[in-house]
């Protein structure tokens, strides 16, 4: 038999026929919606009368644009938020699709609850309209985000049109240094290779660095394959995949669980088997991260300088820095841990599950907020938030002096809500730092949730070494 | 969804690498269920003076009356890279953009045009350059002429230029086809691979 990678594997186990020249029709085992984009694709659907073709496969959440504050309901200070809410519930219920809405328990961020029901298995097509579906590739599964139009293709015929995307593999050998997180990880890739590095590829994960990782950790690698401009991210499943999974609301039971773990044995890449670009990465040398511009891509390790656009042979690349060092307000050469921030934020479908949480309260453990530094925590899930507070980990935070939140996408973006103030400077555990992402013109440095906090605590930009090293 | 055959209209180029989806339409500017109403929020974050007004920014190449009526939009790598959002293929429809130039597009993003009849064309940076710079030169009179039948773009005093696009793309645009009727016209297909997967894996139809 041919040697094939763990990509090919899912692809060929879903193709339902080619459709010539490189598209194929791929079936599609899952969708997932929530109500910023989900809601039109129900909507699309319902205009057109087109019924579900699978609508027990099909799940809806409220994360993107619902309120985070505590005691909250239907209303939201995003202009025309509350019709999305509605709406979303009122199409859900008509489709008969299974709905976490506002006050389910198992109510989140669609690529933290996706996980936590085990509705993402190892070895099933996944996708939602949103782009961080990629997130769900830590399972084995092939997750990829779409547009409306596409969710609604997926729902009335469970199956897409896709063009086959080449493979690739990215290799972290080595073992991380402490202090250094997965979140660094794909940072440091990035700012290698580009936010373009990986277009037209579906990534394969691997590595020592990333076997021993746990599944928390693989989601976060996973998340930002979408800024690396991959397809996809997938990591091959292991035992860790297998115990995080055992028992989980969704996940086959019996003679389907064994079943299930027989055929997983088989989805990992063949020995032999060819990629069509290969990337290795020593993952002993990578340090903290911070973002210096307007995309993730704009990296360095925090305690470097600042890069010149200046002598940049690539004309587009050197206006695109200068412009983003423009809209930060920093100049080439500075020292990032020179700056002074307002906002912290520690939330998002990248860094807010409860490993990430339990990582920044260490730092935060009886330490205090900065004067004048805004700190939110939004867990990723209402159950990530529950076993927080079983833990006492909602005290660690609030002591600090952190708001904590209601779980949702909250301030990962700005819907024209709640939002950080005009050009106020936030580190935050998100995964986009586009201009006006968090805010009117908010300025935002992509890092870890250990590094948010540590610059939390100091009032400017640091890594948690700082804290920790014992100098303070 | 309209057929998109030929076109000769006024090119505006926005000569800006990895411009994402929160650009194109800042979310904020999603105010309704709706795949309308969304081209006056088009480029919203550059195109006005601030958040709270409509006070167009002079300075923003969109605002420049010899762009007005534009349809063919020039870029740099990665166009549309980010959210998924399909309102960004949305308002660029609704302002009137019937095609856009780049030498790489966001791969959700490239999809989300051809099911909307916005047509995506890949073309190295050194050839879009080069038509930039003939547009500035006269905006208004150096339109650029897209055909998509013989795959080709060209324009008065310059050379034509082939494009490539995938055949199934191509015919989508060109037909104007509703891609979920077309899928439909496949059910026996996919009944039969629902079959057979029925067996094959049982734990992944267990819901
Ligand atoms: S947390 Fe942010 S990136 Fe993740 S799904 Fe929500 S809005 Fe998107």
């Amino acid at each position: 038999m041919a040697s094939l990678t763990l990509f090919e594997k899912l692809w060929n186990t879903h193709l339902v026929s080619g459709l010539g020249e490189g598209m194929d029709l791929i079936y599609i085992d899952r969708v997932f919606l929530h109500e910023r984009t989900g809601s039109i694709a129900l909507k699309g659907l319902a205009e057109k009368k087109r019924s579900l073709r699978r609508p027990e496969s099909t799940f809806c959440t409220i994360d993107h644009i619902v309120d985070t504050l505590p005691g909250r309901t239907d209303e939201t200070r995003v202009a025309g938020g509350k019709a999305f809410i509605q709406t979303t519930r009122k199409s859900a219920r008509e489709a008969g699709i299974t709905f976490f809405d506002i006050g389910d328990e198992r109510q989140g961020i669609v690529h933290v609850i996706s996980p936590e029901q085990a509705i993402v298995l190892p070895g099933l097509t996944l996708i939602c309209p949103d782009s961080h579906t990629c997130t769900q590739g830590a399972f084995g599964a092939l997750a990829w985000g779409v547009g409306s139009t596409e969710a609604e293709h997926a729902m009335a015929t469970n199956t897409l049109r896709v063009e086959k995307p080449k493979a690739m593999q990215v290799v972290f050998n080595g073992e991380l240094a402490k202090g250094v997180t997965a979140k660094d990880m794909i940072l440091y890739l990035i700012g290698k290779y580009t936010v373009a590095g990986a277009r037209g590829y579906a990534v394969e994960f691997c590595g020592t660095a990333v076997t021993s990782l746990d599944m928390e950790a693989r989601m976060t690698l996973c998340n930002m394959a979408v800024e690396f401009g991959a397809f996809t991210g997938i990591i091959a499943p292991d035992s860790t995949t297998i115990n995080y999974l055992e028992g989980r609301p969704y996940a086959p039971t019996g003679e389907n669980w064994q079943n299930a773990l027989k055929d997983w044995q088989n989805l990992k890449t063949d020995k032999k088997a060819v990629f069509d670009k290969k990337i290795t990465i020593d993952a002993s040398n990578i340090q903290p991260m911070i973002t210096w511009g307007t995309n993730p891509g704009q990296v360095m390790a925090i305690g470097t300088q600042v890069p010149d656009p200046s002598p940049m042979k690539d004309s587009h690349r050197r206006e695109e820095s200068e412009k983003a060092l423009g809209y930060m307000g920093i100049d080439p050469g500075m020292y990032l841990n020179e700056l002074a921030i307002d906002g912290a934020f520690i939330g998002s479908c990248t860094n807010s599950r409860l490993s990430d949480l339990k990582k920044a309260g260490n730092i935060l453990k009886g330490r205090k907020v900065a004067k004048g530094v805004r700190a939110i925590c939004v867990p990723g899930s209402s159950s990530v938030k529950r076993q927080a507070e079983a833990e006492g980990l909602d005290r660690i935070f609030k002591d600090a002096g952190f708001e904590w939140r209601e779980s949702g996408c909250s301030m990962c973006f700005f819907a024209g809500g709640e939002s950080f103030g005009f050009q106020e400077r936030v580190v935050t555990s998100t995964n986009r730092n586009f201009e006006s992402r968090q805010g009117p013109m908010t300025r935002s440095h992509l890092a870890s949730p250990e590094t948010v906090a540590a610059s939390a605590i100091l009032g400017r930009i640091a890594s948690s070494k700082e804290l920790t090293n014992g100098t303070l | 969804m309209e057929p998109f055959k030929k076109i000769k209209a006024v090119s505006l180029p926005l000569m800006w690498i990895n411009v994402d989806t929160d650009c194109i339409i800042p979310s904020r500017e999603m105010k309704q269920v709706s795949k309308t109403g969304l081209g006056d929020g088009l480029f919203a974050g550059w195109r006005y003076k601030d958040m709270s007004s409509r006070e167009i920014d002079p300075d923003f190449i969109l605002n420049d009356k010899k762009y007005h009526d534009a349809q063919i939009l020039l870029s740099g790598i990665n166009f549309g890279c980010g959210s998924s959002r399909e309102h960004a293929v949305w308002a660029l429809v609704e302002y009137g953009f019937k095609a856009i130039l780049a030498p790489s597009f966001g791969s959700i993003f490239y999809n989300n045009c051809i099911c909307n009849g916005l047509l995506p064309i890949v073309m190295s940076d050194a050839d879009i350059t080069l038509l930039a710079d003939w547009v500035v030169r006269d905006p208004r009179k150096n339109q650029l002429v897209i055909n998509l039948v013989k795959q080709i773009i060209s324009g008065p005093e310059i050379m034509a230029f082939h494009f490539d696009i995938a055949p199934q793309d191509k015919e989508m645009l060109l037909k104007g086809f509703d891609m979920i009727d077309l899928t439909l016209q496949s059910q026996d297909k996919i009944t039969a691979f629902e079959e057979k997967d029925k067996k094959n894996r049982k734990w992944a139809n267990s819901l």
